[in-house]
Order: C-alpha cells, then sequence, then structure tokens
C-alpha cells in the first residue's frame, strides 16, 4: 500500500509537534506582573495525565499527516480540542500552590498552537464537507455551547484570565454590551446612512466618484486621528446645541467613537450597495421599466434583492471591522472590550489583556461565520444568473 | 391602429431615428428590420415610451402615447425582449404575474391566467412554475419572456429580436407558435430584427431602417419584387429574393390540376417546401392533399418556378 500525504496535514503535524514538545504549554508566574516561568506538557499535569494528552496529540497529528477519511479527522481535530480545553484547566489548578491566591497560571504559546492547529484541521475539514450553511451555524453554536458549559462548570476558574475576570466581573458585561453597542449601533447608523446614499451613487453618476473618493479617504485616517479630528466638532457641539450634551455627546467618550466607527463603515456599505446596483443585469432593468415598473417598485422589487447579496457581503465587513475597531474606543473613554487591553497594557498584565482581546476575537469570528452563512442562503435562494 | 407621425430621436448632435412616420394595421404583424445600428431598437422603445423622442407623436387609436404616465402606458403594451429580461430572483410562475400584480389584479385571476398562458406555451404550469429562470432551457426562458409579455392581455406587443438567441430548429418553432398566438388573440406585434428571413416569414408589413430613417414600408412581396434602394435590395439578398418570395405563397394557391406519384405534400405547407422537395427528388410534380387528407391535385416544378419570377 501506498502511503499518501496530506498536503495541510503536514504543516499541520510540523506545528504540533513544535508546540507539543518543544514550546511551553503553560505559564507559571508567582503573582499577576511577575515574568513568568515555562512550564511543558509534562511539568504542567501530573504525568499520567500528561502522557495520555501527548499520546492523544501525537496520534491525531499523525491522523492529520496521512490522507485519512474526513470523519476520522474530524473526530481526532474534536478530541484534541476538547483535552486541550478541559487540561489546560487541570494545569491551573496542578501549578497553583494549594491556597496560594496570588500564583498566576496562564496558558503558553504551545497551547495556543495546538489550538491554533487543531481549528485549522476543522476548519479544513468542515471546508470539504462542504457543509450548508445552516449547518455551519449548528457547529458554531455547538462550540460556543461547549466553551459556555466549560465556563460555567468552574473548570477554567484556576487560570489567570478567569481570575481576571472574577475581579471585574460586573464590568465585563458592562464593558461587553458597550463594546456591543458600539458597534451594532454604528453598523445600523452606516446602513441607514449608507443604504440610499449608494442607490443616490448608482442612480446619480456625477456624485459617484466624489463620494466613494472622500470615504475611501476617511477610511485611510488611522484610528486615533479621527478620535483626536472629532473632539474638538463634537466638544464645540456638545456646548452650543441645546440638549446635545444631555443626550452623551461630548468631545471623548462613546460620541466620537460612535461617530468614527460609523465613518468608518459607510465605505463598506456605500460602495457595495454601488458595486452591487450597478451588477444588477442590464436585461433585467429593462425588463422592469418595460413592464411598466416605477422607479420605486423597479428598485424595491428586482434592483434591491439582485444586490442583496453583494450589499450583505458589504455589512459583513463592516461588522467585523467594527467589533474589532471598538477596541479602541476605550481610548477616549468610549468603553468597550478596550479598556481591558489598555488597562492590561498599561499594568503589563498579559491575562488582562487577554480578557478584552479574546472576547473580541470569539465575537469577530462569529459574526463572520454568521454572515457568511447568511450571505450564502440569500444567493442560493435568489440566484443571480451569470450568463 | 398605430400611427407613428414624424418621430426623431436625437443623442447630442447624432440623430438616431430621423423623422420616421408610418401607420401599423391593428391586428397585424409589423416587422422592422436593419442592420445593427440603424435605430430600430431606438424606434421601438418610443413607442412605449422606454424613449422619450425628440419630435414627432405616436397615437394609439387615435390618442397621444404621452397623454398618460409612462409606467401607465407601458403596462398596457407588451414588452419582449433578446435574452428574455426574466428576473432571476423570481420564479418563472412570479415572472409571467408581474404586469397583472402591478395592475392590481386578484389572486385567483393572475393564476388562471399564469396556468392558461404556461399550458398554451407547453409548460406545465405544476412542474415549472415554481422553477428559477436559470433552471429552464434557453428556449423555455425566451416562452416564459413571451408568456410574460402577453399576460396583461395587451393589445399590443413589442418586441426586440425576441428569437435572437435561439438555435435555428427553436427558433422556427418560436416563430410558428407566436403567429399561431397572434391570430389566436388578435394582438398587434412589432418585432425588430436584423434577419430579413425572419422578417419575410414573420411580417404582414416590414419597414426597413437604414441609418435611422424608414427607408420602405411595405408588403413582404411588395419589398421583394421592389426594393425601394440599393440598401434594401442587399438586405434582401439577391440569390434569396425567389426563395424568399416562394416562401411567402402556400401549396395550396399553386396546385394545377393533374396527379402525380409518390407521397402528396399538404396544402398549407409553404411554395418553398415544395420546390425543395420537388428539386430534392428529382421529381416533376408532387400530389398535394388537404387538411383533410382528400387530393387537391398537383404542383410543378415550371409552375413554382415561374411563381418565383419577379412579378410584373
Ligand atoms: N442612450 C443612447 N445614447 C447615445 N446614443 C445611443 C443611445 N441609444 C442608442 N444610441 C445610438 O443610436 C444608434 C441606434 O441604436 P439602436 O436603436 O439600438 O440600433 P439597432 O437596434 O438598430 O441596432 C446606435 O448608433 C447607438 O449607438
Ligand atoms: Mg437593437
Amino acid at each position: 500500500m501506498q502511503i499518501r500525504f496530506d498536503k495541510l496535514g503536514v504543516v499541520i503535524a510540523a506545528i504540533v509537534a513544535y508546540a507539543a514538545f518543544v514550546a511551553p504549554f503553560a505559564t507559571f508566574r508567582a503573582n499577576r506582573i511577575v515574568p513568568g516561568q515555562a512550564r511543558s506538557i509534562l511539568e504542567a499535569l501530573p504525568t499520567a495525565t500528561g502522557t495520555l494528552l501527548l499520546a492523544i496529540i501525537v496520534a491525531a497529528a499523525l491522523i492529520a499527516l496521512f490522507k485519512t477519511p474526513l470523519v476520522l479527522r474530524l473526530a481526532a481535530s474534536v478530541v484534541v480540542l476538547a483535552a486541550l480545553a478541559l487540561l489546560i484547566g487541570v494545569a491551573g489548578t496542578f501549578l497553583t500552590p494549594a491556597g496560594d491566591t496570588f500564583a498566576r497560571v496562564s496558558p503558553a504559546s504551545g497551547f495556543w498552537i495546538l489550538i491554533f492547529a487543531f481549528t485549522l484541521l476543522v476548519a479544513d475539514v468542515l471546508t470539504r464537507l462542504n457543509l450548508s450553511p445552516l449547518a455551519r451555524i449548528g457547529v458554531l453554536v455547538v462550540a460556543a455551547l461547549a466553551i459556555g458549559l466549560l465556563l460555567i462548570s468552574g473548570r477554567w476558574d484556576s487560570l489567570s484570565i478567569l481570575k481576571e475576570y472574577a475581579n471585574r466581573a460586573d464590568s465585563f458585561w458592562a464593558e461587553g454590551s458597550k463594546h456591543v453597542t458600539l458597534a451594532l449601533g454604528s453598523l445600523a447608523a452606516a446602513v441607514i446612512i449608507g443604504l440610499p446614499l449608494g442607490i443616490l451613487c448608482h442612480r446619480v453618476e456625477r456624485l459617484r466618484a466624489g463620494v466613494l473618493n472622500v470615504l475611501n479617504i476617511i477610511q485611510t485616517i488611522p484610528s486615533i486621528a479621527l478620535f483626536g479630528l472629532l473632539i474638538a466638532p463634537l466638544g464645540w457641539v456638545a456646548t452650543h446645541v441645546p440638549g446635545a450634551a444631555a443626550l452623551g455627546i461630548r468631545g471623548i467618550g462613546t460620541a466620537p467613537a460612535f461617530v468614527a466607527l460609523f465613518l468608518y463603515s459607510l465605505l463598506p456599505v456605500v460602495a457595495n450597495t454601488v458595486v452591487g446596483l450597478a451588477g444588477v443585469p442590464r436585461a433585467a432593468n429593462d425588463a422592469a421599466r418595460g413592464m411598466g415598473m416605477t422607479d420605486r417598485q423597479r428598485l424595491f422589487g428586482v434592483e434591491f434583492p439582485l444586490a442583496f447579496p453583494v450589499i450583505l457581503t458589504g455589512i459583513r465587513i463592516v461588522l467585523v471591522q467594527n467589533i474589532g475597531l471598538a477596541t479602541i474606543a476605550a481610548l477616549i473613554g468610549g468603553g468597550g472590550f478596550g479598556v481591558f487591553v489598555f488597562q492590561g497594557v498599561g499594568q503589563t498584565a498579559m491575562d488582562l489583556v487577554l480578557l478584552g482581546a479574546v472576547p473580541t476575537v470569539a465575537l469577530a469570528f462569529a459574526a463572520a461565520i454568521i454572515l457568511d452563512a447568511v450571505i450564502e442562503m440569500t444567493a442560493t435562494k435568489r440566484r443571480v444568473e451569470t450568463a | 391602429m398605430i400611427e407613428i407621425e414624424g418621430i426623431t430621436k436625437r443623442y447630442d448632435a447624432t440623430t438616431v431615428v430621423d423623422d420616421v412616420s408610418m401607420v401599423i394595421e391593428p391586428r397585424t404583424v409589423c416587422v422592422i428590420v436593419g442592420t445593427s445600428g440603424s435605430g430600430k431598437t431606438t424606434l421601438l422603445r418610443m413607442i412605449n415610451r422606454l424613449v422619450e423622442p425628440t419630435a414627432g407623436v405616436i397615437k394609439f387609436d387615435g390618442a397621444d402615447n404621452s397623454s398618460l404616465p409612462g409606467y401607465e402606458l407601458r403596462r398596457s403594451i407588451g414588452y419582449a425582449i433578446q435574452g428574455h429580461g426574466l428576473f432571476p430572483h423570481r420564479t418563472v410562475a412570479q415572472n409571467i404575474a408581474t404586469v397583472p400584480v402591478l395592475l392590481g389584479w386578484d389572486k385567483a385571476r393572475i393564476k388562471a391566467r399564469v396556468d392558461e398562458l404556461m399550458t398554451l406555451y407547453q409548460l406545465d404550469p405544476e412542474a415549472f412554475g415554481p422553477r428559477y429562470p436559470h433552471e429552464l432551457s434557453g428556449g423555455q426562458q425566451q416562452r416564459v419572456g413571451v408568456a410574460r409579455a402577453l399576460a396583461a392581455e395587451p393589445n399590443v406587443l413589442l418586441m426586440d429580436e425576441p428569437f435572437g438567441a435561439l438555435d435555428p430548429i427553436i427558433r422556427n418553432k418560436a416563430q410558428e407558435d407566436l403567429l399561431a398566438i397572434q391570430k389566436r388573440f388578435g394582438t398587434t406585434i412589432i418585432l425588430v430584427t436584423h434577419d430579413m428571413e425572419e422578417a419575410v416569414h414573420m411580417g404582414d408589413k416590414i419597414a426597413v431602417m437604414d441609418a435611422g430613417k424608414l427607408v420602405q414600408y411595405a408588403k413582404p412581396a411588395e419589398i421583394l419584387a421592389n426594393p425601394a434602394s440599393d440598401f434594401v435590395e442587399t438586405l434582401v439578398g439577391a440569390s434569396e429574393r425567389p426563395f424568399r418570395l416562394l416562401s411567402l405563397g402556400r401549396v395550396r394557391d399553386a396546385v394545377e390540376n393533374g396527379s402525380a406519384e409518390g407521397e402528396a405534400i399538404p396544402g398549407d405547407a409553404s411554395q418553398r417546401d415544395a420546390l425543395a422537395e420537388l428539386l430534392w427528388s428529382g421529381r416533376p410534380a408532387l400530389p398535394v392533399k388537404g387538411a383533410d387528407g382528400k387530393p387537391l391535385g398537383r404542383v410543378t416544378v415550371d409552375g413554382l418556378v415561374k411563381r418565383a419570377a419577379r412579378p410584373a
């Protein structure tokens, strides 16, 4: 029998070998800000458990390395991911001396690389399985539920990042909801303004280049600079427009963050609306007019539904971008998960940084998967003919 | 009756349709023919005001077509285009129902009409109604396009190269179907094509366009016999003329007394087909039978050749 290697599997196996045997699995620190000491898998876990984990990882890496059935690859990577998720909690308890409340244990590079490698393998299998959009959302929900259960069960409580969380549980959820409100609110505003603007740009050719250029330029302004630029005008509005201050409009805080995110969001929404409308088949438009549709009926009955998947793609870009960018809002007192990131940077407390960063990445990832699935569903239902 | 009076369309300095006047009789097929860029589409689109004329008027039964909003005018006129222009996001049934829905017909009436048209066009409403256009063959899409144009029972149907994208065999069938439906509903059809063969076959009258001008407007036989200019003569195709002339006549009208050997040809076949059959089989005469199968007489090579000559 001829042995055949899987292309991606070779890469994954190499990464896994490095992460499992060379890179540290966990970091131990006497308190939250001193430099840490690396611990390998065998050092971080009870000997039997550590050996078992290594065996599982090696077996899964071999399955990845060769051409093996997709279901086997999926099962192997799910088993490894589950084992890693459970055992990092065990490592936390194992490494923390009993009764020591200052000691901190956090996952180290080896752990993260292993997670990355096997997530890659899962993603590869799921892509090759060609899952339907609904099934992909299903996988996401199952993964989210599993992580939620682990969090609730307290198995990770010995990890540093959850100790940081325990100290800030209230503000975590408050900042989290601010983060989501900021990202979704600015998206909603961008859609409400950007859609009509995109339609206008489509209809009035002279407007198109001008508007898109301006939005392009805004897009290139660094976010910090944009905040700075907004402080003066918003501050002026706050003091001179009656009622503005009562609405929470100030030179710093949520208002400029919201406005900045909104401005960044406009380009993808407007540009995709223009591109989507331009992609509507000429013949369909011509027939719509020839059948006696009014401009309105044609817009809502023909152009809009046909451009919808492209417009949704713009909205997806904006949502993922906003979830990430909302982190910056913390710099000017706008709140959000960025608060933890910048506090952590200030205190050189890496785990606090992660407390802000991990939920942000998870949210962006989930938003991307959900919207991709929605786009695919609308695109297949209202399949745009390519002929 | 449609009266086109001195209609002109200019884009900036270029005159695309130049002072065209013609009258289209009700319940007839008028074919506008000409080379590409001669202004056929523009002329057609001024009839339902997809293009607003620079000068001139177009009247439907005496009423100026600019007396009501363009979209209302267009709901009363059927419109079918090359490549069908079906809405890709709507099912076949929804596509056909477009104008009735715009006109606010009730659901039952719309469904009855959609089913009627689909059946007429040999598309099973149950099987094809819920499909999307991309799930149909080219010929089926084209039929749905025409069915959609006919949905609100318009008196007038405008067609811009409706058969241009079809292969020859399907095109032939589509042309026959259209003529049958035109007879049945008495629709006035104005059809644009660049194919003289199609024009001669379909048209009660042919309008020849050249560089925006109407150069000849006459019955097909007249156009073939007396082309108004060198341009028309080229368009007709000198080598094709006699055959086109024959294709206008039915065998029934060329029957002579007498009998002949062999398989009989039906009386309503075209004289051109009869001549082709005679030449191919190497016989001097063919028997002719009526629709009921009774012998009518015979056609001869000599008789047909005389008919293919330029009329006096
Ligand atoms: N909207 C327009 N603007 C400028 N020129 C046009 C426009 N529409 C058509 N034309 C020009 O008018 C001429 C006739 O076009 P058309 O009526 O489409 O011809 P045909 O249908 O006979 O091919 C062409 O030269 C075309 O370029
Ligand atoms: Mg044309």
